[in-house]
């Protein structure tokens, strides 16, 4: 990549680090909460649903703030972290991947909600009946079904992750090598004189991985599903 | 086998009142559709959570274990196979799932008729397949009971025809004690060792099927259309003319020819509108089984018919008229008659012998 400065390269390589890491970590989350909201009827229910679907609705730089309220080194969870452990997410990578990563979540756990609910509960019983516990039957039955819903999200939440900008300056600010990542890494350039293009060398790749990554989850998504329905 | 059956469920406009003792062999549950017979077999598997249960079977108590745990093999009216795997997987479910070893696959798939379809996907099988795939499914994870929700309804005639024979099969050489849900009458009177009439939630008649399908009370509650008696038969003799004659308890019959060697058992079924009765001896008629019945009762319905119970040698067939053929013929209980058999339809038993009537 002898094309793209180093500086341009890190972003790069930060950028699909944060991406990966944020996608990897809140899949199982994603599908829990999933799993909550398509088949689970209990009490704070839509209160559930609404905090999920809350960052796709608000300015994300409201989301940015929230996070840095709350997780940032003074905020009241951020603090308890460093007093105890020594960690923080503040002005650190791992917190543009949480920045990216809650940014991401509703578009996740829609993509599998969708999924999980266009499973015929009848061939849970039926499993059931056949002797299969309650995680069994999720292992064997549900989760070999939802998988394309599954990675039908990650897509999506990965190529979210990738565009992710209000929330993570917000939240980590800019910092090269850090938290710049593509979009803050262009928005960087485009404040300096003569950047136009290296911003426009970034734009290239952004749309470069975007459609590798759509491209990749339609093949995939595709291929599992006719192995799911067994043509 | 016994299975002990008490069930109270309050559904929205409609109760579930259920106390019944089943004995071994095919049960068929029969009613109507939203009769409840569907519900009672979903308590069994431990699907429906019923506000009050006791179900017991052989000793063992079923209503509180949860289903997986519960031993209980169902069939579903919709098959219900596991899209994503193949017959050969979805046959082996269940003992994959439990660790255990899978025991009597070759047997299944042989009964079955299933051995050309191990390799395919439930999407690549026609309804009979799936059913039949379906069915041994359920076998394959060593039930103590094996439940069956209307298995053939969404099946076509020739389809059924297709599926009866095993389920037959199933009934006379494994032992295993069935509980069958349907609504066709027939389908009922070539399986069903015992009958439970279910109606509105209840229980309205329960017993051997010979009995409920010749008592002209419980007739009336499965469908005057319908009614008919079920004898059992053996093969007697093939004559030359390519009759077969049928000895029964009733009288001899001759059907024309139907496959088997003398001694064979057979079920034949006499559906009430086929039977015609005369006071005298019919002369000049082209019927070939005209037997001679005493009248044992009359029952009669809100509409123009009449169903009549006869006792034919040890046997009761029941014959259906109209109420004005009734009062010109003076039947009254004790009359003696002749019946004359329109049409007698077969449905096979086992070669080794009938299964156990109740």
């Amino acid at each position: 990549m002898d094309w793209l400065s180093p500086e341009e390269t890190t972003a790069l390589l930060l950028s699909l680090r944060v991406s990966l890491v944020a996608t990897l970590v809140s899949l199982p989350f994603g599908v829990a909460v999933a799993l909550l909201l398509a088949r689970g009827r209990f009490y704070g229910h839509a209160l559930l649903n609404g905090l999920v679907h809350l960052p796709l609705i608000l300015p994300p730089v409201v989301t940015g703030y929230l996070l840095l309220l709350t997780l940032g080194r003074q905020g009241w969870v951020g603090a308890a972290l460093w007093e105890w452990f020594g960690f923080t997410f503040a002005f650190r990578w791992t917190g543009a991947a949480l920045a990216a990563a809650v940014m991401a979540f509703p578009l996740m756990v829609r993509a599998i909600r969708l999924a999980i609910e266009a499973v015929d509960p009848k061939l849970e019983e039926a499993a059931g009946t056949l002797g299969a516990s309650r995680p069994t039957v999720f292992l064997t039955v549900t989760l070999p079904l939802i998988l394309p819903g599954i990675i039908a999200g990650a897509v999506l939440a990965f190529a979210k992750a990738m565009g992710e900008f209000g929330a993570t300056i917000t939240f980590v600010a800019n910092i090269p090598g850090e938290t710049q990542t593509l979009p803050t890494a262009i928005y960087a350039f485009l404040q300096v004189p003569g950047g136009d293009a290296a911003a426009l060398r970034l734009v290239v790749i952004s749309v470069a991985v975007a459609m590798v990554a759509l491209i990749l989850s339609e093949a995939l998504s595709r291929r599992v599903a006719r192995r799911i329905a067994g043509r | 086998m016994t299975l002990d059956i008490h069930l109270r469920h309050a559904f929205p406009g409609f109760r579930l009142e259920v106390d019944m003792v089943l004995p071994g062999g095919l049960t068929c549950l029969f009613g109507r559709s939203g009769s409840g017979k569907t519900s009672i077999v979903n308590a069994v598997a431990g699907l429906l959570r019923p506000d009050e249960a006791r179900i017991v079977l052989d000793g063992a108590r079923l209503d509180n274990l949860p289903p997986h745990r519960r031993e209980v093999g169902y069939v579903f009216q919709d098959a219900r196979l596991f899209p994503h795997l193949t017959v050969a997987e979805n046959l082996t479910y269940a003992p994959r799932v439990r660790g255990r070893k899978v025991e009597g696959m070759a047997r299944v798939v042989d009964l079955l008729g299933i051995g050309a379809l191990l390799s395919r996907r439930p999407a690549a099988l026609s309804g009979g397949e799936k059913q039949r795939v379906a069915i041994g499914r359920a076998l394959l994870s060593q039930p103590r009971l094996l439940l069956m929700d209307e298995p053939l309804a969404a099946l076509d005639e020739a389809r059924k025809a297709e599926i009866l024979p095993y389920v037959e099969a199933l009934r006379d050489e494994t032992g295993l004690p069935i509980l069958y849900v349907s609504h066709a009458l027939p389908e009922v009177a070539r399986l069903a060792t015992t009958i439970a009439v279910i109606e509105a939630g209840r229980v309205q008649a329960l017993g051997p099927a010979a009995e409920i399908l010749s008592d002209p009370a419980t007739a009336q509650l499965m469908g005057l259309r319908d009614a008919g008696a079920v004898l059992t038969a053996r093969i007697a003799a093939q004559e030359e003319d390519g009759l077969t004659r049928l000895e029964t308890a009733a009288g001899p019959l001759w059907l024309p020819r139907i496959a088997g060697l003398p001694g064979r058992s057979l079920r034949v079924r006499i559906a009430a509108q086929d039977v015609i009765l005369s006071r005298d001896r019919p002369v000049g008629l082209s019927a070939l089984n005209i037997l001679p019945a005493r009248v044992a009762a009359l029952h009669e319905g809100q509409g123009p018919g009449v169903l009549v119970r006869l006792e034919v040698g040890q046997e009761h067939i029941l014959a259906r008229l109209t109420r004005r053929s009734a009062q010109a013929l003076a039947l009254a209980p004790g009359v003696t008659v002749h019946a004359v058999l329109k049409s007698v339809a077969v449905a096979q038993a086992d070669v080794g012998g009938l299964p156990p009537a109740g």
